[in-house]
């Protein structure tokens, strides 16, 4: 017990460091996992290709593996940023593919004949995409996009493994420093992390209840 | 920019050198240390019990050059798996008897603790807080705390240099802690395994790696004109082997059996034909019966 | 692609032409890229012989065996014991009674919550268990809660009758849900389960970080004791095997997903919706 009340600025830090992850990561892959998803819809092959290639590269790729890469491999060709910079690449990479697939099924769950009325009206293909198709798609995009993001920010626990101090890492300091009292330091990151997906998740619960009506 | 190709070579052949000096496999300058046949211990004792199972579970480092390193066979050799074997020889406990499991420094104490191991010889350095959790026999063998940085680097000589720089060091152990409380100005960057330094050191984002001497000596042997040792060692680190906290006896016979090694040569074989491939050999230290 | 027809029609002579300006400009951008990287590994001389020739080493292959073998032992394991727990936790989950469905949700809830490693590790600490099952234990307590919802989304799924049906024979719940809901809740969810198992297997590469010696780690012991010139390649070849190992396994969920869809009653639950319904979204 004491072990968690002696230490609640390192608990403090470490929450920070998650967070920041969390957003950073979470900031860039949508945003990058979004313009994947426009490349795989797209009618162009090349970039549909690559698109492609990216979601099922990345997706079947371990999260450790990537971490390895940005923090010990990707030195090695040159590329060296700080170590909260490399845990942030690879979480932005790993996630946007998921992003990717949870927007690309937002859009596949748009009935057909919306495009298709969108169309025989004299709609352009971005007036179709930005008036009839998104905003219907966004509808169903954001219960598995929540879920995404709530996964991200348990994978920000990976980072602890590769030189950055968030929480995680923070309970393997102190489980070191209080070999006496592991659980109490344990349950203390626990309940750290789950302050941050228990509420996501209540909200994710909440907005699929509500796209469920809306159908 | 890093040219590594005229640099292949040398580091190709320094590797086999030093592969060679710690293959098992075929190795022929490796001390053979065959197991007391015929010896008995007192009904009762951990002794006993090895020795009728016939097997024996010591924690080691795996990422170690000299003391634990695990090749591809997928044992680990160096000085610490050799006296592992001498106290497992000592038990009538031949090496193949040995289960090798890897122990790092945040581990080891609740290795101990748990029963996952029996003994841990790895890097291991005596101090209070460990002996409030586990036993430790020995010494048998002292090392000293110092820093590693990149060969052109010139700027730090010392652990009072360390301030404001980025130090790398492992989780748990004894030279972290020390930055921690003795050089606060220094940034600590803990990991897992001193292993994990070297990238994050050859790539600036770390400026020094700190700990045991003969460890970062391995680091640079390995790794041929890229790392260099500084300065003087600035602390006594006292390698034991762990065992569980109350066992008077099996620590005793533990310190009595390093104590047979020193004067049989058999402790000096185990030295030279790993360690002593690189560094001279030292006097053996008193170990110490508390 | 159906997308093609939501998104556009047809594309006329004009769009045509657009489309191959674009395809050929998309198709240079492409090739420049990869000429770009090609380069940029061949001056840090990661072409080089001498960084793979490690490979010619069968003891090199033997170790990286032994790797993958730790990797698929753990994620077989772990599969098996998530499976059995994830049914035991489903069924509490849809008991008519309180006084087990709330324990058992609050339970599903806290595993869910939970990063996977961080349960890995708290199992390696406190638990006198050895590393593997440290790892598996991780695994099982995650996937379990997983798999717990993935099932009731999938009963959820099932026309009502199939329940009033059950009821109208005389069926005790626990017998409905044994022999009518759960039968057709796993067919329906099948290639929802399997992509879980993927996310497993991918998970197992978490033991690198409490130090289980799966593909990655053994990997990386290898260019320790080897030298760091290889580092490159050993990752190359680790990171290919996983990735083989995990499109196997995708593989078969779509197989799976286009057998479920013709033999089912109904059909299977389109991917989207199954994903939306078992509120997964993709994981780890």
């Amino acid at each position: 017990m004491n072990a968690v009340f002696s230490n609640l600025d390192l608990y403090w830090v470490g929450f920070r460091t998650t967070l920041g992850l969390a957003v950073f990561a979470g900031l860039i892959a949508l945003a990058l996992g979004t313009l994947l998803a426009a490349m795989r819809v797209s009618p162009v092959p090349p970039l549909r290709w690559l698109g492609t290639a990216y979601v099922e590269l990345v997706r079947n790729t371990p999260l450790t593996v990537v971490f390895f890469f940005f923090v010990f491999v990707a030195p090695q060709v040159d590329i060296v940023v700080p170590f909260f910079a490399s845990a942030v690449a690879a979480l932005s990479v790993y996630t946007a593919a998921f992003v990717c697939e949870a927007v690309r099924s937002g859009i596949n769950s748009v009935g057909v004949g919306q495009a298709e009325a969108a169309r025989s009206v004299g709609l352009t293909f971005p007036q179709v995409l930005g008036h009839v198709v998104l905003p219907q798609a966004v509808r169903s995009v954001v219960p598995p996009l929540v879920n995404v993001l709530i996964a991200l920010a348990k994978n920000t626990s990976v980072a602890g493994g590769f030189f950055v101090a968030e929480l995680f890492g923070v309970g393997k300091r102190l489980t070191n420093a209080y070999s006496t009292d592991v659980l109490a330091v344990l349950i203390g990151v626990a309940l750290c992390y789950l302050v941050i997906t228990i509420p996501a998740g209540a909200l994710a619960n909440r907005v699929e209840r509500r796209v469920a009506v809306a159908r | 920019m890093r040219v590594r190709r005229s640099r292949g070579i040398q580091a190709l052949a320094a590797a086999v050198v030093l592969s060679l000096g710690l293959t098992a496999c075929g190795g022929d300058d490796e001390p053979t240390v065959e197991p007391d046949e015929d010896v008995t211990f007192d009904a009762g004792t951990k002794m006993a019990e090895l020795n009728e199972a016939g097997a024996i579970t010591i924690g080691t480092k795996f990422d170690q050059p000299l003391f634990g390193l695990r090749g591809p066979s997928g044992d680990p050799e160096g000085f610490d798996v050799e006296i592992g074997k001498i106290i497992a020889a000592a038990l009538g406990i031949p090496a193949d008897g040995i289960e090798w499991v890897e122990t790092v420094s945040a581990n080891r104490e609740q290795f101990i603790q748990d029963g996952d191991v029996d003994i841990v010889v790895a890097t291991y350095t005596i101090n209070d807080d460990r002996k409030e959790l586990v036993a430790f026999a020995g010494p048998y063998f002292v090392a000293g705390q110092t820093i590693m940085v990149l060969e052109e680097n010139s700027d730090i000589n010392g652990p009072d240099d360390l301030a404001g720089m980025q130090v790398c060091s492992v989780e748990g152990s004894t030279p972290a802690e020390r930055i921690r409380t003795e050089y606060p100005e220094a940034e600590l960057v803990p990991t897992d395994a001193y292993s994990n330094c070297l990238e994050p050191l050859r790539n600036g984002q770390v400026d020094a790696v700190t700990t045991d001497n003969v460890i970062l000596s391995g680091f640079v042997a390995q790794n041929e004109g890229e790392f260099k040792i500084v300065g003087e060692p600035f602390s006594e680190e006292p390698y034991g082997i762990g065992l569980a906290l109350e066992d008077d006896e099996f620590r005793n016979f533990i310190n009595d059996t390093l104590e047979e090694s020193y004067e049989d040569g058999s402790w000096e074989a185990a030295w030279e034909a790993t360690a002593g491939e690189v560094l001279e050999l030292p006097e053996p230290p008193a170990v110490d019966r508390y | 692609m159906s997308t093609e027809l939501v998104l556009y029609d047809e594309a006329g002579p004009r769009t045509r032409r657009r489309i191959l300006i674009g395809s050929i400009a998309g198709g240079l951008l492409l090739l420049v890229l990869a000429f770009v990287v090609y380069r940029r590994l061949d001056t840090r001389g990661i072409f080089e012989a001498e960084r793979w020739d490690i490979f010619t080493d069968p003891e090199v292959w033997e170790a990286i065996g032994r790797g993958l073998l730790a990797t698929l032992k753990a994620a077989g394991a772990a599969a098996a014991l998530a499976a059995v727990a994830g049914l035991v936790l489903c069924v509490l989950r849809t008991s008519p009674s309180p006084l087990v469905r709330r324990p058992a949700a609050v339970t599903i809830e806290l595993f869910r919550g939970l990063p996977v490693v961080l349960l890995m590790f708290f199992a390696a600490v406190v638990l006198p268990v050895s590393l593997f099952w440290a790892v598996v234990i991780g695994l099982v307590i995650y996937n379990s809660a997983v798999v717990a919802e993935i099932l009731r989304a999938g009963i959820a799924s099932l026309p009502r009758g199939q329940t009033e049906a059950a009821a109208a024979i005389g069926l005790s719940d626990l017998q409905t849900l044994r022999l009518v809901l759960l039968p057709q809740a796993i067919r329906r969810m099948m290639p929802t389960l399997v992509s879980q198992l993927v996310v497993l297997n991918k998970d197992t590469s978490l033991g690198f970080i409490v130090g289980y010696f799966e593909l990655l780690r053994t990997v990386q012991t290898l260019q320790f004791f080897f030298g760091d010139r290889y580092l490159f390649s050993f990752f190359f070849v680790a990171a290919g095997i996983y990735i083989l190992l995990n499109v196997l396994i995708s593989r078969l969920a779509i197989y799976l997903e286009r057998r479920g869809s013709t033999k089912a009653a109904g059909g299977g639950v389109p991917r989207a919706l199954a994903v939306v319904a078992a509120g997964t979204g993709e994981n780890v």
